[in-house]
């Protein structure tokens, strides 16, 4: 097969990386932690129906769409002329998981040579040693600033979400998390602001501002969304949910990236301690999770002393799926999917958009396949899965939300700030602390 | 005084309601997509009668936009249907609402549910608009026909193409037309029930609503006979919804300033649109000049002629077609027809009218093409038959000589071929997913209230064509209905769908990136390329100017007759029935079960006046020969042979199943060995089944799973009836390690199907099912891990046991895998020895299944060739590099087959895709890649609940044309 070009060290000096935008509050932190060590590069913006279309022309038309629109939004980046094609690169996730998403690279090295960029070289950005020659270099420090990274955006992201519906000013929110977004940004490309200590003192200031916005709490729907990564965050690649959520008059909540790399380092082990495996294998998640809490700790903390809804610890969200799903389901977003759903049904979010690409391989047993189960021992839940596609349409999109928020807006009046209980055909009961959390959020 | 409008994707309903919730004044009509103007007009009509002021709100599918942008109140459909049944008709359990282009079921009592069909269910009005057109009938003529059926057949009731392409082959057999009518009816009720009911029950008080269980009878006994139940059609059955929002509306509106706004809106119109066809007539005119050049020589045919003719038919799916050649190739006589079910009376026709014009007629040879191809031979003793993708090249060979690309897009199916040294060395069929072709334009011009002709000219000239998108023809509805309601005037719809299907063409068929890689020497033919703006289209899409013979349409049977003008000796005649023997010929069709195996195949018997009968719908040559198919060239009918043999020996601890699905497939002898070993009488279930299917249909979570996947919910059903202690499907993240790829994961439907069994069939619940992660790639720690996992169930069993039984299975693995490599390579042997083509056919194991492979195998021997599997001979390849994460255990056999065929050229390779199958996106462009570097032909033959061969016997033929024609 043929070579393609590789990502060597010196290019860190030549060459301009051009970032696809997933989550786009937490990329843009990202952006600046390359930059401060020492890359070149640009989150791209691009969108519009050319990305869609050059990722149809040049990627097999039934891979997910998330594929496309990433490969598609590379392609029209460098089509626009503005980068010198011999010194840029590309950067892309890769998880190593069952999923297909494992072979985007592949795809887009492909369609780089279809489209007639065969020089450009693909970055990999991944935990598990694949793509030795071209991946990115995964030094601890490193590793940390990613972590803060996406600490921080989700941390700015569940403020916002939770204060704009309800802000008496409008834009009051948004505005205070771009300021704070150039400030953290800031402090990154100086190199600080993200160690334990840096966090634990900056965030209950962050939450204590958005805390002080005026706002006027009157009863909304609550909407959470979950599903396959890339259509859950990227307004790509969900035509603008939020936005349209927004207009609908919700409240919506994501829940964090942070969520997805907590899984993704909860794997490795679990996979050892299901199928066999060194002493080492069965712990090293552990020891990660263990780190990681600190952090998490905090992000929760801040919220909640602020009267914030704060989502529930990862180590409580792994025993929400118990007799549901088997945390053994592990390619996409598998086992965490469903636990996301089950957690913002008790949260109260139990109205939820479960959003996938046509056809998500995984989503078909975490997703849609759960669904029946959740409803079973929640009756309140409320969920409708919706398919992204190049040609699937906003309407029928919006329609089936819309029936879902009628649903819910019905319910509106009938809800109590209560604790929603669990049927009592559940074997076991919720964890203790959960109760006064879900308080706190009205 | 209340107004509910209710904005369909076909129709416009208005109901005005009185204080006291009388009906002052309703009305349904069809809006043909002029929504903005509609309602503006019906607004004004009401203001006119009953004052102009009033509450008003506004629902359905195409209203919403427009609701908002005059900013009247929107009411979702479903919710508002919900609103007029509580108060029109209380104590309704379920409502079931089929409209235009939307399913919906609502449970409203013991928990309310509603249910909307997902973005790919084509079903409904829509749906049944474009059968009732394929039937050449109206609805209503539809639903009187289905009343008087004696049978109804298996019809693909996921989605309107699919269907589709059932349909068709049942015209073109013959099979009556009232028994097509009742099975397009069913398989609406199915697509209903499998699609939204999702394993709830439908019972107790059932209300019908929307247009088509209100206009046909027979749907609604079809629902009432599938269910159970006996529903009822209220009063005002079609006005529901625009009821629901009239109830629902608390703000008055003037409804004439109301009318304004939507005029207003109208005017600023917020489409994505892409560049028009035509600059200027100027341009036009140079493009019509350009095409007037590729002319067909043509000579009179007068009643005296009498020199040798060639006659070639192309009986296509929706047409039937006739040209007659002198021996020089010019063009004497064409006929061209619609066909309206059963092409033998047309074909009959003409070939009388050809012997009354012409009393000295000399038919030298007749050859027949198309989807008919078989039937028109049989008929009237024609001399060939050609896979019609042959006959278009031929046709097109003669138009241009060094043609290195043809494309023909027919009306229900698109054929796109490169040449390569004089041979075709690719062929692209358009899937059953995306035969966006002639007809479907035609059906879009009908619905729009034009003709397609004059629907096609419209668009020629249009400002700003509506962009579409490029995907199946199903979500292409939905596009439209969003340009109609954002304004998109219908002349830059028309301009935007013939763009369309170009580029469903290019980019979905062909998958072409730039015009340089498909050739420079393009011809396109089909009917569809009459379609100026589909032509103009193409040629602006792929940046060249290409040749569209004058008798575009006719390639098929102009390419016929030239090859039967090549086939035939020097002064030979053709056997076609003479004179007589036509005036005397007649054609009976008759439909039974062929009952000789399990299959049970639908057969269609054609008798023709001499006695002599045609077979169709046969899956081998068993009703035909009388001889079983000995399956000795089929490694696929070994490999069943081996798997059904594992039968339940009595044990002490009593019974266990096995689901005959997915993995299991080729883990069955594994399981079977080590619960046996461990005392359990091991039953599995059988081979796939279409009634196996339906019974667990219905607790099928997501519909665009893969078929296989699907098949499941059946199995454990079949299961769960057995009386079993338990019942035993493991979630595998992972496969067997064979060395062949980077990683040996399953993929995640095979993965983790399980879990979707234990969430959502009950079945799971009324037996014991043992569905824990299990991994046997790792042999030791196998035997602790499933000693703990069965110890929870059974605990007697000692660790000592399980160690010995795994042993054992594991070892019946391995020679299980051994004995198929092994009949492999005798089967390559024989076939060698005897010269005959092998084909490796390349899937998965659960494509043995015969429900999911259709027969498939089979039909590969039926044309002489041996069949062998990708299993058998990818230990026979060293491991190799690919461009993708090669990480999945079935896939790795994919490319090393692949391989196995670019070393070994007598092996040629067909790999079966299941629709759906995500996977498959990418090992099907790596697997091509591989072939292709090795300068090998690939073949991809997507198979899913659909069980027309016809498509694949077309591609399998071809294949074995090309072939021919490079050695």
């Amino acid at each position: 097969m043929e070579a393609y070009p590789k990502f060597t060290p010196e290019m860190k000096k030549t060459h301009k990386i051009l970032i696809p935008n997933m989550a786009p509050v937490q990329f843009r932190i990202l952006a600046a932690v390359m930059e401060q060590a020492g890359y070149t590069c640009e989150l791209l913006e691009n969108c519009g129906s050319q990305v869609s279309e050059l990722g149809l022309k040049y990627v097999h038309n039934d891979t997910c769409y998330p594929a496309l629109l990433v490969i598609g939004q590379f392609l029209d980046a460098l089509a626009s002329g503005k980068y010198d094609l011999d010194y840029t690169a590309l950067i892309i996730t890769q998880t190593g998981g069952g999923c297909r998403a494992s072979n985007y690279i592949h795809l887009l090295r492909k369609a780089l040579v279809k489209a007639g960029y065969p020089q450009v070289p693909v970055v990999s950005l991944n935990f598990s040693g694949l793509e030795k020659d071209s991946g990115f270099p995964m030094t601890i420090p490193f590793l940390r600033k990613l972590l803060a990274v996406i600490y921080y955006g989700d941390l700015l992201v569940a403020l916002k979400a939770q204060t704009e519906p309800y802000e008496v000013e409008k834009g009051a929110a948004k505005a205070l998390q771009d300021r704070w977004l150039d400030t953290i940004c800031g402090w990154v490309r100086e190199d600080r602001g993200y160690s334990y200590r840096e966090m634990k003192a900056v965030m209950p200031g962050i939450a204590q501002e958005f805390a002080a916005i005026p706002v006027r709490r009157v009863p909304k729907v609550k909407v959470g969304v979950v599903g396959e990564i890339y259509v859950k965050y990227s307004p790509l690649g969900n035509n603008d949910l939020e936005r349209f959520l927004a207009s609908q008059d919700c409240e919506v909540n994501l829940p964090g990236l942070m969520g997805f790399v907590q899984y993704c380092a909860y794997n490795p082990s679990q996979t050892a301690r299901l199928y066999g495996g060194t002493f080492l294998e069965k712990h090293v998640s552990d020891l990660i999770l263990k780190y990681i809490e600190g952090m998490e700790t905090v992000v929760l903390r801040a919220l909640k002393d602020h009267g914030f809804h704060a989502p529930l610890p990862f180590r409580d969200l792994i025993r929400l799926t118990d007799g549901v799903i088997g945390t053994g389901d592990k390619m996409g977003e598998g086992w965490l999917l469903t636990a996301e759903m089950i957690e913002l049904v008790r949260a109260g979010y139990e109205n939820i958009v479960c959003a996938q690409p046509f056809g998500c391989l995984p989503n078909h047993i975490c997703g849609k396949g759960m669904i029946n189960k959740i409803r079973e021992l929640y009756p309140q839940a409320n969920i409708t899965p919706i398919d992204y596609d190049p040609s699937a349409t906003r309407v029928n999109q919006e329609n089936r939300i819309k029936l879902m928020l009628a649903v819910a807006r019905e319910r509106l009046p009938e809800q109590t700030p209560e604790e929603p209980s669990r049927r009592a055909t559940a074997e076991r009961p919720a964890p203790e602390r959960l109760h006064g959390r879900a308080k706190a959020m009205v | 005084m209340k107004i509910g409008l209710d904005v369909g994707s076909t129709t416009i309903k208005c109901v005005v309601l009185d204080g006291s919730d009388n009906i002052l004044y309703s009305t349904y009509e069809r809006h043909f997509s002029h929504i903005l103007e509609k309602s503006e007009e019906l607004l004004r009509r009401v203001a006119g009668q009953y004052g102009s002021r009033a509450e008003l709100a506004i629902s359905g599918s195409a209203g919403m936009g427009m609701a908002e942008s005059v900013g009247v109140p929107f009411v979702q459909e479903v919710f508002a249907t919900r609103v007029a049944t509580q108060k029109l008709a209380p104590g309704t359990d379920v409502v079931i609402e089929l409209g235009g282009e939307d399913a919906k079921i609502l449970f409203l009592t013991g928990g309310m549910e509603v249910r909307m069909n997902g973005s790919c269910a084509g079903g409904t009005g829509a749906f049944i608009d474009q059968m009732a057109t394929l039937l050449k009938m109206t609805a209503d003529e539809m639903d009187e026909a289905a009343q008087t059926a004696e049978k109804t057949y298996t019809i693909a009731s996921r989605c309107g193409v699919f269907a589709k392409s059932d349909v068709q082959p049942l015209i073109n057999q013959g099979a009556k037309t009232n028994d097509i009518a009742a099975s397009i009816y069913q398989a609406v009720v199915n697509q209903t029930i499998a699609g939204l009911a999702q394993g709830r029950p439908i019972k107790g008080s059932i209300l019908y609503l929307g247009g088509p269980l209100t206009f046909s009878r027979c749907l609604r006994e079809s629902f009432d006979k599938t269910l159970g139940v006996v529903g009822t059609c209220p009063e005002n059955s079609l006005l529901f919804v625009a009821l629901g929002a009239a109830f629902y509306s608390d703000q008055s509106f003037d409804l004439l300033e109301t009318a304004d706004r939507l005029r207003r809106r109208g005017a600023a119109e917020t489409y994505r649109s892409q560049p028009p066809l035509f600059q200027n007539q100027e341009e036009y005119a140079a493009f019509q000049v350009r095409h007037a050049r590729a002319r067909v020589d043509r000579v009179p045919f007068g009643p005296d002629y009498a020199a040798p003719v060639h006659i070639g038919i192309d009986s296509g799916s929706t047409t039937v077609k006739v040209a007659v050649i002198d021996q020089d190739a010019r063009l004497l006589f064409t006929d061209y027809q619609p066909n309206l079910g059963n092409p033998v009376p047309l074909i009959r026709d003409v070939l009388q009218r050809l012997y009354d014009e012409h009393p000295a007629l000399h038919a030298a040879s007749v050859t027949t093409t198309g989807y008919g191809e078989d039937l028109a031979k049989h008929a009237f003793h024609g001399d060939y038959g050609v896979v019609e993708t042959v006959a278009h090249f031929t046709a097109a060979r003669h138009f241009l000589p060094n043609v290195d690309f043809i494309i023909d897009i027919g009306g229900q199916d698109m054929k796109c071929f490169k040449i390569e040294d004089g041979a075709i060395s690719n062929i692209f069929l358009n899937e059953a997913c995306s035969s966006g072709c002639g007809s479907f334009l035609q059906t879009f011009a009908q619905a729009l209230g034009h003709d397609v002709k004059e629907f096609a000219r419209l668009g020629l000239f249009a400002d700003r064509p509506v962009d579409l998108g490029s995907r199946c023809t199903v979500f292409m509805n939905s596009s439209v209905k969003q340009a109609q309601k954002d304004g998109a005037s219908i002349e830059n719809i028309s301009a935007g769908l013939s763009i369309s299907v170009v580029k469903n063409a290019i980019y979905k068929v062909i998958r072409a990136a730039s015009p340089e890689e498909l050739g420079r020497n393009v011809v396109v033919q089909g009917g569809t390329f009459y379609n100026e703006a589909v032509l103009r289209a193409f040629e602006k899409e792929m940046g060249v100017e290409v040749i569209r013979p004058d008798i575009a349409g006719l390639m098929g049977a102009f390419g016929a007759a030239l090859y039967g003008r090549g086939k035939a000796a020097p002064g030979q005649t053709s056997a076609l029935l003479g004179r007589e023997a036509l005036a005397a010929f007649s054609q009976e069709t008759e439909n039974r079960q062929c009952g000789l195996c399990g299959n049970n195949c639908q057969l269609t018997v054609n008798t023709f006046a001499n006695g002599e009968t045609f077979l169709s719908g046969n899956r081998c040559d068993r009703p035909v020969t009388g001889k079983a198919d000995t399956g000795e060239r089929n490694l696929c009918a070994y490999k069943r042979k081996l798997i059904l043999g594992y039968k339940p020996v009595p044990g002490k601890r009593g019974k266990i199943g096995l689901p005959l699905c997915l993995n299991m497939w080729e883990l069955l002898p594994f399981w079977h060995t080590f619960f046996t070993m461990l005392g359990f009488a091991v039953y599995h279930s059988p081979l796939s089944s279409r009634d196996l299917y339906l019974k667990g249909q219905a607790t099928i979570p997501s519909d665009t799973a893969c078929f296989p996947a699907k098949l499941a919910h059946g199995h454990i059903h079949f299961l769960s009836k057995l009386g079993l202690d338990a019942i035993f499907y493991p979630c595998m993240t992972y496969n067997l390690d064979e060395g062949l790829g980077d990683n040996h994961y399953n993929c995640p439907v095979v993965a983790y199907y399980p879990e979707v069994i234990a969430g959502n069939c009950p079945e799971a619940r009324e037996t014991r099912f043992i569905y824990d992660y299990v991994g046997l790639h790792r042999p030791k720690d196998f035997t602790k891990k499933i000693h703990a996992i069965l110890r929870r169930h059974f605990p007697d069993i000692s660790r000592g046991e399980v160690q010995e039984a795994a042993d054992a299975a594991y070892a019946e693995y391995a020679h299980h895998m051994a004995q198929i490599r092994k009949e492999g390579e005798r089967i390559l042997r024989q076939a060698r020895a005897e010269g005959r083509r092998i084909i490796v056919l390349a899937g998965r194991p659960y494509h043995m299944d015969p429900e999911v492979n259709h027969g498939i195998d089979t039909l590969i021997t039926r044309f002489g060739a041996a069949v062998v599997t990708e299993d058998s001979v990818s230990g026979l390849v060293d491991k190799f590099p690919t461009t993708v994460l090669n990480q999945w255990t079935y896939h790795s056999r994919l490319y090393a087959a692949a391989k196995y065929c670019v070393e070994h050229r007598d092996c040629d390779l067909v790999q079966l895709v299941s629709f759906g199958c995500g996977v498959d996106a990418i090992t099907t462009d790596e697997t091509q890649a591989i072939l292709q570097a090795g300068g090998k032909l690939y073949t991809e033959l997507k198979i899913d609940e659909i069980t027309n061969l016809g498509a694949v016997r077309i591609r399998l033929r071809s294949l074995f044309a090309a072939l021919d024609e490079q050695e």
